[in-house]
């Protein structure tokens, strides 16, 4: 067995308690459940700030103040409304299926908190270190989609089930691309475990090497969180509220907290995925500075996805599908096969930097350039597929309207030869 | 730490994400107030009473866009090993995935063709 090293209380807590005359065992299971404590609350705590943070530019956008009256800023708002909303009283529908009605809230939530088991916050500080990190997040992403089902099939009403129906429709459809464009980091990578995607960041961001996989998951996240232009998660006009209809009180609470920690989640993997995790100056000697550049750059992911919410129009759903499956995935499909043709070419060529200056800026610059000009192709072709889509539905218009132009010519000829 | 430990993580992890959602059900369920009556509890309608069973038939049209997706789901499982192991192979490996990218794509064009992606 090694010596146990005992060099940082923070990242070598079990190590320095053996130290401290331990048992090995225990030391371990009270330094796994530490930190298991501290990531599992952070973004309970957050999801406070981000509600807050959603209203407030919100309200900007809309000429408005927004929560101003409870504490400072109106930071407190979102304590006062947890704490309305558990003195609420809780209402289960007659024939709802009681068993699966309260756990839908819970799996929700779970199923996000879980996600935050694999983010890399520092250097040095992850919660789980997996090798397959990509898959498990992904795989337990979906169970969301699980929990919204449940809910629309246990509340026993016609709206929440339709809403669900749509919902699931939804999220599973946008999870293609999504799923699609996570293997171009894990290409470049080499590695499906997010400590290592971001290590293999620390030369150049894959948001500079793979714009267009960027776009297309920052995508199909908004829609996959349920965010504007894709919130058709909560159809307040065509199915009064959705899967959640019958919820009330702390239930609903779930609910909602869910969905902003979800859509800051994806933000956050994005993020991890994308533009390097906790890379930044000094990340690597200080470690604690990098959870500083992690939350930082999540905030600049997140802000315009909260002013978009709060200034472009509700997309109708088959608009919503078409758009996944029409242009979405087939960019996402070619994306992939551009992008492995180009790390292969790369890859023969020897234009990738060698390990040893990998980290180096200069080094990353021919592979960089070869792949942009790739990712100009896929755009090219994106913009061709739009361009055929609108010149089909400008083509059928202006059919139409020359067809009723001459069945207004023959209206107008046939009373001449009628008489 | 080693991989058991990781695992260990995620299965303590597990375990407090259950406590933390339910705590504030549990908090909830102590000061409430109960008031319940039969009209409270009725299933919400727009303003009139329900008609008939809830779990209604629904549209083929979810259950095609579900097998779609399964499909596209399964090939990407596979899709994961051929990514993490891309840098080791030469050309080869690059036509492999090639043609099974053209099989998920060939089904995606069989779909729209068929009109089994139309929302009508």
């Amino acid at each position: 067995m090694e010596q146990p090293v005992c060099d940082n209380i923070i990242s070598t807590l079990a190590p320095c308690l053996t130290v401290g005359g331990w048992d090995p065992g225990i030391a371990s299971f009270v330094s796994i459940l530490l930190g298991v404590l501290i990531v599992a609350t952070l973004p309970l705590i957050l999801v406070i700030l981000l509600i807050w943070a959603e209203r407030k530019v919100a309200a900007r956008v809309q000429d408005r103040f927004g929560p101003n009256r409870v504490g400072p800023f109106g930071l407190l708002q979102n304590i006062a409304d947890a704490v309305k909303l558990i003195l609420k009283e809780d209402i289960t529908p007659a024939g709802a299926d009681r068993l699966i009605y309260n756990l839908a809230p819970i799996i929700a939530v779970v199923s996000v908190i879980m996600m935050w088991a694999v983010v890399p916050f520092t250097s040095v500080n992850i919660g789980a270190d997996l090798s397959i990190g990509v898959l498990f997040f992904t795989a337990i992403g979906s169970i969301g989609t699980l929990a919204i089902m449940m809910a629309g099939w246990a509340s026993n009403n016609k709206y929440a089930l339709l809403g669900a129906f749509r919902v699931v429709a939804q999220l599973v459809s946008y999870e293609v691309p999504m799923v699609l464009t996570l293997l171009v980091p894990v290409l470049l990578a080499g590695t499906m475990n997010m400590q290592g995607i971001a290590f293999a960041q620390l030369g150049m961001w894959y948001i500079v090497l793979a714009p267009v996989s960027a776009v297309i998951f920052y995508v199909s996240n908004l829609a996959e969180t349920g965010r504007a232009p894709f919130d058709l998660i909560e159809a307040e006009s065509e199915l009064v509220a959705g899967y959640n209809i019958e919820y009330s009180g702390m239930k609903f609470g779930l609910f909602m907290a869910n969905e902003f920690m979800h859509a800051f989640t994806a933000n956050l993997l994005f993020v991890v995925l994308f533009m390097g995790a906790w890379a930044g100056p000094g990340a690597t000697e200080v470690p604690i500075l990098g959870f500083v550049y992690l939350m930082i750059k999540t905030a600049i992911v997140y802000v315009p996805s909260l002013i978009l919410r709060a200034t472009i129009p509700r997309v109708r759903i088959d608009q919503m599908m078409a758009f996944n499956w029409k242009f979405l995935v087939p960019v996402a499909l070619v994306n992939v096969i551009v992008m492995a043709l180009l790390i292969m070419i790369v890859e023969q060529l020897g234009l990738a930097p060698s390990p040893e200056n990998a980290t180096d800026f200069i080094a990353n610059i021919p592979q960089a350039a070869v792949l942009l000009l790739g990712n100009l192709l896929i755009t090219i072709f994106a913009l061709w597929l739009v361009r055929r889509s609108v010149r089909r539905d400008r083509l059928s218009e202006a059919a139409r309207q020359m067809g009723s132009a001459l069945l207004d010519e023959r209206r107008e000829a046939l009373p001449a030869t009628a008489q | 730490m080693t991989a058991v430990n990781e695992w260990a993580y995620i299965g303590v992890f597990f375990a407090v994400a259950w406590i933390l959602p339910t705590a504030p059900l549990l908090i909830s369920a102590i000061f409430r107030p109960r008031r319940a009556n039969a009209i409270k509890m009725q299933t919400y309608e727009c303003g009139v009473e329900t008609v008939g069973d809830t779990w209604v038939q629904f549209k083929v049209q979810y259950y095609i866009y579900g097998l779609v997706f399964l499909v596209f789901d399964v090939e990407l499982i596979f899709l994961f090993p051929w990514a993490l192991a891309y840098r080791q192979l030469d050309f080869f490996g690059f036509f492999a995935g090639l043609l099974f990218i053209f099989l998920l794509a060939d089904a995606l064009l069989y779909a729209v063709r068929k009109n089994a992606l139309e929302w009508a």
